[in-house]
């Protein structure tokens, strides 16, 4: 078992200019579990999940892991860079675009941050990106650049990216929704098993088997609201807000023909 | 024709050459180096900083060279700054092309997408290794093409040194046609050196691009 971090975030405002993304946000991710958000494009989804690593900067309420305060001090005290960077090493993060840094091969995007800020020799920190590779299926390409992979590889790549690092915490933003349909699975699988070996993982998703099967929680989202967090079940079964139905309704008759 | 008379000026013309040279790649390399530094300036200095860069770069793009050199190697003195001709023209050089290389970078660096600082941000990587190892290299190659461009274009402006007697090739080539009235003989040879010049700069130019750009390009 890995070590698991919590995410309590409380009363979490977000604007950009008078454009509210986040309005009042409370939510407790419980460390171990898996957590999907869902919901319409454009509903504050990325920007809760870019808080909780203080990429986005949040202007009102709290966001915590393990207890400890991210990104302020104190109410309009920005922490310092180095306390900031401190606490995201044990934050891994995956993007919808992958975002490998196309000038170095797929060991060294993993061994990148294990050497520049872990600060593990280079022959140790090689090691354990060929590790990395080697539990996302990839060790036969840790020499290959990103732009001789496929998507799928190239997610994968990004995964051991942030694994390496050893994170108490993993957030997904829509990582299979640049995917080609067939290269999705792969990278579900990925994360199940990381999910399996006790990781909190926050994902946002459209993949609603993903969520159905592995999440622990579900919260749904629509114009900067959490509106509902509850079970798999009750969200995506057996919904009650007007809203959720809605958005499943048009959900199942997009993905059925 | 009368190709004679460059067994007596050739020292002359090849010495200038060499200086034409010299002058180019030093004006280049530290025009290069000053307008890099103001560029990370423009990204990452305060509002009030990057302002009074603003106003510098408006200043230089908005003057004509020789009237640089002639307040420089000139006005210098007025005020204290009193330097050789090349070492003038060096200077001179690099400001003049600071501004243009700043934008440059400027815009190779608006070319790293914000997903791949971000994904460096995100590891917990600081923000002078993100421009070490992200932004410089990713920047960089795609500011290349104008790099090697602009250079091209310095060629040509270093024979506007020869107006504060820096004894590069035109200052040779005049002196020449001047003692000779060689024109003809004399212009040809500045256009000869020149030509092989430029060639060999966008040659190199091209070679190195083909070489950093080897990986990035995605596989269709
Ligand atoms: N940098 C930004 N500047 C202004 N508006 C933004 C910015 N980022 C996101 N938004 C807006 O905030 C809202 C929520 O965006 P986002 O969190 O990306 O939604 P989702 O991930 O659910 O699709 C959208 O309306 C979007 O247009
Ligand atoms: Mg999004």
């Amino acid at each position: 078992m890995l070590a698991a971090s919590s995410v309590e975030m409380r009363k979490v405002n977000k604007y950009y200019g008078k454009f509210q993304a986040l309005k009042d946000i409370d939510l407790s991710i419980p460390p171990g579990k898996v957590t999907c958000l869902i919901g319409p494009s454009g509903s504050g989804k990325s920007t809760l999940l870019r808080c909780i690593n203080f990429l986005e900067e949040y202007d009102s309420g709290e966001v915590r892991i393990d207890g400890q305060l991210i990104g302020y001090d104190a109410p309009n005290k920005k922490m310092s860079g180095r306390r900031l960077r401190e606490m995201r090493r044990s934050i891994g993060m995956v993007f919808q675009q992958f975002n490998l840094w196309p000038h170095m091969t797929a060991r060294e995007n993993v061994a990148e941050g294990l050497i520049r800020v872990r600060r593990i020799s280079k022959a140790d920190a090689d090691r354990r990106a060929s590790e990395a590779l080697a539990k996302v299926g990839l060790a036969d390409k840790s020499a290959s650049h990103p732009s001789r992979l496929s998507g799928g590889q190239q997610q994968r790549v990004a995964i051991a990216r942030a694994i390496a690092m050893e994170p108490k915490l993993m957030l997904f933003d829509e990582p299979t929704s640049a995917l080609d349909p067939e290269l999705v699975g792969e990278v579900l699988s990925v994360m199940r098993t990381l999910a399996g070996e006790g990781m909190t993982m926050v994902v946002v998703t459209h993949e609603m088997g993903f969520a159905a099967h592995v999440a622990d929680q579900v919260g749904f989202m629509e114009k900067g609201e959490l509106v509902s967090v509850a079970s798999p079940d009750r969200i995506l079964h057996r919904p009650e807000d007007a809203r959720i139905q809605s958005f499943l309704r048009t959900y199942h008759e997009r993905n059925s023909f | 024709m009368e190709w004679s008379v460059l067994q007596q000026y050739g020292p002359s013309l090849l010495k200038g050459f060499g200086n034409t040279i010299l002058c180019w790649a030093l004006g280049t390399v530290f025009g290069m180096a000053l307008g890099l530094v103001i560029a990370l300036i423009q990204r990452y200095a305060p509002r009030w900083v990057t302002w009074i860069v603003q106003i510098y770069i408006e200043v230089i793009r908005g003057t004509p060279f020789l009237v640089q050199l002639f307040v420089l190697y000139y006005g210098g003195p007025l005020v204290g700054l009193r330097l050789d001709a090349l070492p003038a023209g060096l200077l001179g050089l690099t400001i003049y092309g600071s501004p243009y290389f700043a934008e440059i970078f400027r815009s190779g660096f608006r070319a790293v997408p914000d997903g791949q600082i971000e994904a460096a941000r995100a590891i917990g990587m600081s923000e002078s290794d993100i421009v070490r190892r992200i932004l410089l290299p990713l920047g960089l190659v795609s500011a290349l093409p104008a790099l090697v461009n602009f250079s091209i274009i310095l060629t040509k402006e270093t024979v506007i040194l020869s107006i504060i007697t820096v004894p590069e090739l035109l200052y040779q080539v005049q002196r020449m046609s001047a003692e000779t009235f060689r024109y003809v003989e004399a212009n040809l040879v500045l256009a000869l050196f020149f030509w092989g010049l430029v060639e060999t700069i966008s040659r190199v130019g091209l070679r190195l691009e083909a070489r950093i750009t080897k990986h990035l390009i995605e596989r269709t």
